[in-house]
């Protein structure tokens, strides 16, 4: 299995990583907390630590540590709209359930 | 399904947590909100994908329309109808007055000292009105954000005052919004660029909207940003390109100065148009509609363009020219020229402009949205979404604060642009023998005098011990937080009392001399300084009078015959007299006398309290 990402998620990651102007890639992650057990962790990275799994898709570094690895392996990073809202949305096939705002879930 | 945000490393919000802030430019005639999403500026459109919103805010007998809806009907229902809020912010009723002949409100000035402008939802203040328009930016900055805000960063011009700025918090407040910081406008600007992470130099903010125009001179010294001077035109913008067109489409049409208010407002449109088109493009085709219904055909040629507008860009050079002379600096000296405002798209605006300051203009950020861009960039910082080792300090107190000493001085004690937080003391004495009490008057201001500048607060500090003139230690400390608000503390060091103040800075004083206070102390500094040495020479001689009054008193009889008395007195009569004129020089030269004369005196006395101090001691004991 792997993460992967949407075209939509890749291009936003690659222009926002433009615009900050420097970084590796970007981190995902999960830690626990919420009000159902994790949640997500998404932020740019800058360097690569030892026990990182790296994970390229459509040109993006994508780094995970090993712990959230086995909770989000098979993921998809997808970008999305909603309303005047817009960002990014972890398609993840481990979750059992979300809290309402789908910011934390459980596995 | 929530949407997530790229955040810094380590900066991961817990969920419903996330620190969302903002950036506001609140502004004259526009107004924007800008946040930083996944490391990104941006500005925040509304739901019908517009940036900018009017400042314009119309009552009804049962509610508020703010912005677009609003704006459509300024013409129609003006006394409603409130435009440029932004002017009357933190003025006071006298101020209004000078300002209010200009405009078209009824004003309601009974037993308040804030002017209330009537309209037929209830009398409102400048205040509120600016809150209708903050409270509408943060509705649209939370939808598109998806959550509240927790702190926003609003942009004021650097002439603001404290009054100005006050207000402008006080309608963040109203609106329910968390202030984390006032930014000044070029200060803003220049934060978008980045210029407040590059090495220190001086930057130059080029700012020309549409009906004004401000130029502001800052230094960056080791990542703060202090204003050094600033100028400006309030009644030159884009909108007197648009004119200067307009008249050349009329004269080529044929158009007669007596056209109609439609055929008016047509030309006013399709010049503006042409203008914007020109940015682009060589040529600019013209389509004006005739009255009888019939077109003109005309095209409008860069070149020709420039030459109408080059006398109005000109007409910036100047105040330009000013404000590098208050900053005491060359044109080469500046490192930067950054363009804000819509007219700056103009090309030979960028090119006057880049030739004067010999530097290529900044252009890459949208000039109407850049200020909007640098205040989210400092919320972002502010509202705790980077690393701390990034948090900066950005302000600086926009006009000098002091106390009040004797003769109606004022001491100086943190000078403008001291960037804050920041705390400083001063050491005062007691004036006169056995003086308990001093009273304490918080000023702010740039001039010397009190009386020009502005009163903040008065307390009194009791309970000194008697001593003799000079010998108490009174120390005054200032401290500003960063929130820019005043504490003033007093106490006399050898018995430990002090007492304090609170100063929040109250507006809708009815003195409008605040106006330019800045520009005054320019104009006025070699006045000023000569008033200061009157008063200095002024105090000095009723020092001296008092002195050598008690000294008669106690023992003039005693040490001086009565011809001798007599020379004393008339010398002494003589400085009292001259004391009360207004030539320094004269009274130094009199003091001066008057010490002469005295000297014999003077030694008697000495001579007298050795004696005294020795009578029943033996010779051995002093030696």
């Amino acid at each position: 299995m792997a993460i992967t990402m949407t075209e939509a998620a890749a291009n936003h990651v690659q222009r926002f990583l433009d615009s900050r102007g420097n970084g590796f890639g970007i981190r995902l992650g999960v830690r626990t907390s919420g009000c159902s057990g994790m949640a997500y962790v998404l932020e740019f990275a800058d360097e690569k630590s030892e026990e990182d799994v790296m994970f390229e898709d459509r040109g993006i570094k994508v780094l995970v540590d090993p712990k959230s690895l086995a909770y989000l392996d098979g993921t998809e990073l997808d970008y999305g709209k909603e309303g005047l809202n817009e960002g990014f949305k972890f398609n993840n096939p481990n979750t059992k359930d979300k809290c309402g705002c789908g910011e934390s879930f459980s596995v | 399904m929530a949407l997530l945000q790229l955040s810094e490393p380590g900066q991961s919000a817990a969920p419903h947590q996330h620190k969302l802030a903002a950036g506001i430019d609140l502004g004259t005639t526009n107004s924007l909100v800008a946040s930083v999403r996944s490391a990104e500026a941006e500005t925040l459109p509304d739901a019908e994908g517009r940036h900018r919103l009017p400042s314009v805010v119309r009552y009804l007998e049962d509610g508020v329309v703010v912005g677009h809806a609003a704006k459509a009907e300024a013409v129609s229902d003006p006394l409603n109808t409130i435009v440029s809020a932004k002017r009357l912010l933190g003025r006071g009723v006298e101020d209004i007055k000078s300002l209010g002949e200009r405009l078209p409100y009824e004003f309601r000035q009974d037993h308040t000292a804030v002017p209330r402008i009537h309209t037929v939802g209830g009398d409102v203040t400048p205040v509120e009105v600016s809150a209708e328009i903050l409270k509408t930016l943060t509705q649209q900055a939370e939808q598109t954000l998806g959550g509240e805000l927790t702190g926003v960063v609003i942009t004021v011009p650097a002439y603001f005052d404290d009054a100005q700025r006050q207000a402008t918090k006080d309608a963040a407040k109203l609106a329910g919004l968390n202030v984390l910081r006032l930014l000044n406008e070029p200060t803003a600007a220049a934060v978008a660029y980045g210029l407040d992470s590059g090495s220190d130099g001086i930057h130059a903010i080029y700012d020309l909207g549409g009906g004004t125009f401000d130029i502001s001179i800052l230094r960056l010294n080791r990542g703060v940003f202090e204003v050094l001077s600033t100028g400006g035109d309030s009644a030159l913008g884009g909108d007197d390109f648009d004119q200067v067109v307009a008249e050349w489409i009329m004269q080529q049409a044929g158009i007669q100065d007596d056209a109609g208010h439609a055929m008016l407002r047509r030309l006013m449109r399709d010049a503006c148009a042409a203008k914007e088109a020109l940015t682009e493009s060589e040529t600019a085709e013209i389509k004006l509609e005739l009255d009888d219904g019939s077109h003109w055909d005309g095209s409008l040629s860069r070149e020709t363009f420039n030459q109408l507008v080059e006398p109005l860009i000109r007409k910036t050079l100047g105040p330009c020219r000013r404000a590098l002379r208050d900053a005491g600096l060359g044109a080469d000296e500046i490192e930067d020229v950054v363009m804000v405002g819509g007219s700056t798209r103009v090309l030979r605006v960028r090119e006057m402009v880049g030739e004067f300051f010999g530097a290529e203009p900044l252009t890459s950020i949208d000039p109407d949205r850049v200020v909007a861009v640098g205040a989210a960039i400092q919320a972002d910082v502010l509202a705790g979404n980077k690393p701390d080792g990034e948090m900066l300090l950005l302000d600086v107190n926009p006009l000098s604060l002091g106390i009040e000493t004797m003769g109606g001085l004022v001491e100086k004690i943190i000078p403008r642009n001291t960037t804050i937080p920041v705390a400083r003391a001063q050491e005062f004495t007691t004036f006169k023998d056995g003086q308990t009490a001093l009273a304490v008057h918080v000023l702010q201001g740039e001039r010397e005098m009190v009386s020009d500048c502005r009163s903040l607060a008065r307390f009194e500090l009791r309970g000194i011990p008697p001593m003799v003139a000079g010998a108490a230690h009174i120390r005054v400390t200032f401290s500003v937080d960063a929130d820019g608000l005043l504490h003033v503390e007093a106490e006399e060091k050898s018995s430990g009392v002090k007492t304090g103040i609170e100063v929040k800075p109250s507006y809708g004083l009815t003195d409008n001399e605040i106006e330019g206070m800045l520009r005054d102390s320019i104009d006025y500094a070699q006045k000023d300084l000569e008033a200061r040495r009157l008063r200095e020479e002024q105090v000095e001689a009723e020092r001296v009078i008092e002195a050598l009054q008690s000294a008669l008193n106690s023992d003039g009889d005693r040490l001086l015959n009565a011809e001798e008395r007599q020379q004393v007195e008339t010398q002494l009569a003589r400085l009292v007299e001259i004391a009360r004129a207004d030539d320094h020089i004269q009274i130094k030269r009199e003091i001066e006398a008057l010490e002469k004369v005295c000297e014999f005196y003077v030694e008697r006395r000495m001579n007298a309290s050795v004696t005294q101090a020795m009578s029943g001691h033996s010779v051995e004991e002093f030696e």
